[in-house]
């Protein structure tokens, strides 16, 4: 069953066009990671999901939730946003909040749950992120891998239908990469549908039930991990993973 | 040298009886310049036609007006235009004045601790279904107060100083009454120095508060 449906979706940004028509489908449970070069609007298509940024034309549907572009009123913004959450590139976690307040902020000030309540569940979420013992510290004295799987604890609170990461590990310094796509993988396993923005291509293969390969605001390509990673016939798609490969055996 | 130290020790107990005064203006006018601050530095960051311009325009004229001069407008120059103000109260009237006055400065100092606040928690917020409401009083807010409170610690013991000058409409606060106090006596450098010290006392006593405040504010941003 299809999970989220996106049909013709179109955005500017004054004249500069970063989304030209795309149309996808993920299924429930399905993990999808979208993959490009920069400036492709990979990033501007997670966000138009959850109207960061507002679309200009085409139509989302998201569970329950659906919207055409052309006009929708508040409720309508709430409805879909409640369908997904989000894991952003540089975590954004609530500065002035504990981990664990990151994660019971949107129960407690989104969804009026009791406090006692709302930290109970928080607990439970970081578990899940293996970050229970640091509850009670600020963002600031966190890792960057720590950050991330607090905000990916947060994004899971809320009880989405999908969660929507946007470069999950972009930001993180190697050694601190796979703590958070373990706990990518052990969600994948548990059948949360999730979209993933990302440059880490073994990740995709290896976790992705769908890769999607954009460039100039267009899907240029989409299928089975293995069809489009490894034996794509595209040009463009081939051109952009040799690119990546030379990248990598560049000495740090 | 004549300089009469045991005279100065015995002002210091006249004048204390007008602190009270001395800080009520300066802390009702605080108040209201925050409030007025923040609504003016929200306004300078609106979308709404006109409302920008007119935060600007407010920011501009009264930053510019010299503190004495908007006081006078006030108390003696707005009667006559609406003779129903003529009754104004001195002391309301110089709230008036210094909060208007104060407020232009805070506006900017608040304008830059909002921005300080990356929108990127905003958009984390909005994300999880947080309203925007919401966001700003719980997250944004108190990040934007810790980086504003420098700034509004010093706007605010300019404003402890600038109460003095309410002694030109006849407000009897510190400084007027020290005034009195030594044309009476004659012994004008021990009144006034010891009207100037206990400006110190309470400045130096504010910024025990604020740091205080700064610590707490800040608790979740140190390391340590």
């Amino acid at each position: 069953m299809s999970m989220i449906n996106v049909h013709n979706l179109h955005k500017k940004f004054k004249d500069n066009v970063v989304l030209d028509g795309i149309d996808f489908t993920v299924d429930e449970g399905e993990v999808v990671a979208i993959i490009g070069p920069s400036g492709s609007g990979k990033s501007t298509l997670l966000r138009c999901l959850n109207l960061l940024e507002q679309p200009d034309q085409g139509e989302i549907k998201i569970g329950e939730a659906s919207l055409g572009a052309e006009h929708y009123g508040k409720k309508e913004v709430v409805a879909l946003r409640q369908q997904t959450a989000m894991v952003f590139q540089h975590y954004n976690l609530f500065r002035n909040k504990t981990a664990l307040q990151n994660v019971t902020a949107a129960l407690i000030l989104a969804k009026n749950m009791k406090k006692s309540e709302a930290e109970r569940l928080g607990l439970e979420f970081l578990k899940q992120v293996n970050l229970e013992d640091q509850r009670d510290q600020y963002p600031v004295t966190l890792s960057g891998g720590q950050q991330q799987r607090v905000s990916i604890a947060r994004a899971l609170a809320v009880n989405p239908k999908a969660i929507l990461l946007d470069e999950p590990t972009s930001a993180l310094d190697p050694e601190l990469v796979d703590s958070v796509l373990r706990v990518l993988r052990n969600l994948a396993e548990k059948k949360m549908t999730m979209i993933v923005v990302t440059h880490e291509i073994e990740f995709a293969r290896e976790v992705a039930d769908k890769v999607v390969f954009m460039a100039d605001g267009k899907i240029i390509e989409q299928g089975a991990p293995n069809d489009v990673l490894r034996y794509s016939k595209n040009e463009r798609t081939r051109r952009f993973l040799q690119q990546l490969d030379k990248h990598k055996e560049v000495p740090v | 040298m004549n300089f009469d130290f045991g005279y100065m020790l015995r002002v210091f107990p006249l004048i204390f009886n007008y602190i009270p005064i001395t800080l009520l203006l300066a802390v009702i006018s605080m108040i209201f310049a925050c409030l007025l601050g923040l609504v003016i530095a929200l306004a300078r960051q609106s979308n709404l036609p006109g409302v920008k311009q007119l935060a600007i325009v407010y920011i501009s004229l009264f930053r510019a007006m010299p503190t004495l001069v908007l006081l006078f407008i006030i108390y003696y120059g707005l009667p006559q235009l609406f003779p129903s103000l003529s009754g104004l109260n001195a002391m309301v009237a110089a709230i008036i004045g210094l909060s208007l006055k104060e407020a232009s400065f805070l506006a900017e100092i608040f304008r830059a601790g909002l921005d300080s606040v990356d929108e990127g928690q905003l958009e984390a917020g909005l994300a999880v279904g947080i309203s925007r409401f919401k966001i700003f009083t719980h997250i944004v807010l108190p990040q934007a107060a810790l980086n504003a409170l420098p700034g509004t610690g010093n706007t605010f013991v300019s404003l402890i100083k600038q109460t003095s000058l309410a002694f030109t409409l006849g407000v009897t606060e510190l400084f007027a009454e020290g005034k009195m106090i030594a044309s009476a006596s004659l012994k004008f450098f021990e009144t006034y120095l010891a009207i100037g010290l206990t400006y110190w006392m309470l400045v130096i006593i504010y910024s025990w508060l604020q740091s205080y405040l700064e610590k707490w504010l800040g608790k979740p941003l140190r390391r340590a």
